[in-house]
């Protein structure tokens, strides 16, 4: 502790956990928005990703409350939140804003997309994975050419719809932030912008990480024009979000408030390795000039020509530096909002716990935890089966019924 | 003689008797009156009939820390030195400029390493919550477990507070703190179960120097009032917005 810090203020309220809990929603809205890009925009080199996309999506969504969860001081009463919400809250609506996208995005997009195959395996299979299928279809196995025509237009409603909700859900979660007008490091109108963007970059990073390691685990060729493509989307998103964030810089220090001294002292002692070496320099400089050479980003051909195995192990080292990033990023905003004082004169410590519900063996978990139903959710969904037997056809009526 | 002995001793004895009857009717009727004033003023407090302020006045305080203390037993505060619903600060300003800025326990512990020259004078500025009308402790608060009393002060209910803390990271004042044994949001209540029944707050009652005055902040005739038309005012962090009904006269620009 340096300086004066109010009585109140010498323990940190928000912890480990709640770092990471706009981690973990970044990547859900990241990869749908990924996975949209091809529904949507018509994107067809990420056509390989796009269900993995919603997976991934979805297992990190079923866990992204398990931190808000275990970090409340009456867990039991959470339930409170949906049934008697304070309207005025912006923390009210988290419930909402989430029941929202789970149920009527992506569980249902999912279900669309879906269904062709579901109807197809429960056919063909015996015993315990039949009968899965068939409860997931829900009784509607009617494959006919007007009912798959409809899987696939709704699926494209409800991506449509999906993408501003992707946009609400951590959009939502940067106003949490941003709107405490009490602390100076959080309060900008900015931070919902810049949450968005930086959930695109993990996002995008995460699902590229999956594509890789799914397919050398399966020992499948990757196909290098979806990769190509990821890495100059990661580029484009990287751009954006590092311009809004220096954006947010050098208005701050341009506009030198109140607040500039204490923040100064902020970023240049406590958040010194996690701020200016492991979020810009590590996170975002180091991947942004890798991929800007090695990705097609500009042209259709990259800067640099690589052979194809050195360019995937660059595409791999960019994608897991920017996780790094992003995550430093959330721990920049949340514990970093934390560690001046309100009365602008003094600084405080973090001290992580490594036990106990809010410590690091349990953060680990949760990270890991999403990995563990994505991989249970590949075992029930698999996303490639039907991309491997029946690509050509899939992709081609994806495709052709896009645009209508 | 042993007859009126035997008299006079029962005599004395009935009189004892009789006054014995006597105290205990009157404890009795003591704690039934008390209790039954108590029911009374209960049942006569009208919220919506009070709006509760108070004035503080930082050239009348010593640092005695009385009313940290009492706030504390008032109010069954944890101990420690994190969870305060009242404080003190001392401040330091330097004749190079400096400001330095101790809680009162850190300022009795190691006092400023200054040159007792270069000092160009120090004052105790006492803190609490602020009783915000505009408080965004309430605004953050998703199950509406803090509210506002109409008679104007900010209360949580511990009951059905489900410990999230986004009102500790709202409150601009570092006014709140989560109780290490409810696991709850928990701040200076004004001590509303003594303002209530027409008491003023503890820290209020104990002051010796009578830096803080506690009353009604409507009508003429109340000594904050009174306190109010004859100083010279300012809120903390009137910037944000929150209108504090804590009051400070003449309040050193340095105090934040």
């Amino acid at each position: 502790m340096t300086g004066y810090i109010y009585p109140n203020e010498i323990e940190l309220q928000w912890g480990l956990l709640i770092v990471l809990y706009p981690y973990i929603t970044g990547l859900v809205a990241g990869a749908f928005i990924l996975a949209s890009l091809e529904r949507v925009f018509n994107v067809r080199e990420v056509q390989p990703t796009y269900r993995l996309a919603l997976l991934t999506a979805l297992a990190f969504l079923l866990v992204a409350p398990l931190p808000l969860l275990a970090h409340l001081g009456h867990p039991e009463r959470s339930f409170e939140i949906f049934l008697t919400p304070n309207v005025r809250s912006a923390m009210a609506m988290f419930g909402f804003v989430y029941a929202w996208y789970l149920m009527v995005v992506l569980l249902l997009e999912i279900w669309f997309d879906y269904r062709h195959d579901l109807v197809q395996w429960s056919g063909r299979e015996k015993g315990f994975m039949r009968l899965v299928h068939r409860v997931m279809t829900l009784g509607a196995t009617d494959v006919s050419p007007r009912a798959l025509k409809f899987d696939s237009s709704a699926g494209r409603i409800i991506t449509i719809v999906g993408i501003p909700s992707a946009f609400l859900l951590h959009g939502y979660v940067g106003f949490i932030f941003g709107s405490v007008k009490a602390n100076p490091w959080w309060s900008s109108v900015l931070i919902p912008v810049v949450f968005l963007f930086s959930a695109m970059v993990s996002g995008i990073a995460a699902v590229l990480l999956i594509y890789v390691v799914s397919s050398a685990i399966r020992r499948k060729p990757v196909d290098e024009a979806c990769l190509g493509k990821l890495g100059s989307f990661l580029f484009y998103a990287l751009t954006v979000d590092f311009s809004l964030e220096m954006l947010d810089f050098v208005h701050r220090l341009y506009t030198a408030e109140e607040s500039i001294k204490i923040l100064s002292a902020l970023v240049t002692s406590r958040l010194f390795i996690s701020l200016v070496l492991l979020q810009v320099l590590v996170g975002t400089v180091i991947p942004l000039v890798t991929l800007a050479l090695a990705s097609p980003a500009f042209e259709r051909r990259p800067i640099v020509k690589l052979p194809a195995a050195v360019r995937r192990r660059i595409f791999v080292a960019a994608a897991l530096l920017v996780e790094v990033g992003i995550f430093s990023t959330r721990w920049n905003v949340v514990i970093g909002g934390q560690l001046f004082s309100k009365s602008l004169r003094g600084l405080t410590v973090y001290k992580l716990q490594l036990y106990g519900l809010e410590g690091l063996w349990v953060a680990i978990g949760l990270l890991l935890l999403p990995l563990a139903i994505l991989l249970v959710l590949i075992w029930l969904l698999p996303p490639w089966t039907g991309a491997a037997s029946a690509a050509p056809e899939e992709s081609t009526s994806a495709s052709v019924a896009t645009p209508c | 003689m042993d007859e009126p002995v035997t008299r006079d001793e029962r005599d004395d004895l009935d009189r004892r008797e009789f006054l014995q009857k006597c105290g205990v009717a009157a404890a009795l009727a003591w704690v039934v009156n008390i209790a039954r004033t108590e029911a009374e003023q209960r049942a006569d407090y009208r919220a919506a009939d009070h709006l509760y302020g108070m004035a503080i006045d930082p050239g009348k305080c010593i640092g005695c820390g009385r009313c940290m203390e009492a706030c504390k037993a008032e109010n069954d505060v944890p101990a420690s030195s994190g969870t305060c619903r009242t404080w003190v600060e001392r401040y330091v300003l330097t004749t190079d400029g400096q400001t330095i800025v101790q809680s009162l326990d850190e300022s009795r512990a190691t006092p400023p390493p200054v040159d007792e020259k270069k000092i160009l004078r120090t004052f105790f500025v006492p803190k609490l919550c602020n009783q915000c009308a505009n408080p965004p402790c309430v605004q953050v608060c998703p199950v509406g477990a803090t509210f506002i009393t109409p008679d104007g002060v900010v209360l949580v209910d511990k009951d059905y507070c489900i410990g999230c803390r986004y009102c500790i990271q709202a409150c601009p004042y570092g006014a709140r703190y989560l109780d290490p044994r409810t696991y709850t949001a928990d701040k200076c209540t004004f001590c509303y179960h003594r303002i209530t029944k027409g008491l003023v707050p503890a820290c209020v009652e104990v002051c010796p120097a009578g830096a803080r005055i506690f009353g009604e902040l409507r009508g003429r005739n109340s000594p904050l009032a009174r306190y109010l038309r004859f100083s010279k005012l300012q809120v903390l962090k009137p910037h944000l917005n929150t209108e504090p009904k804590v009051y400070y006269a003449n309040l050193d620009g340095e105090v934040r």
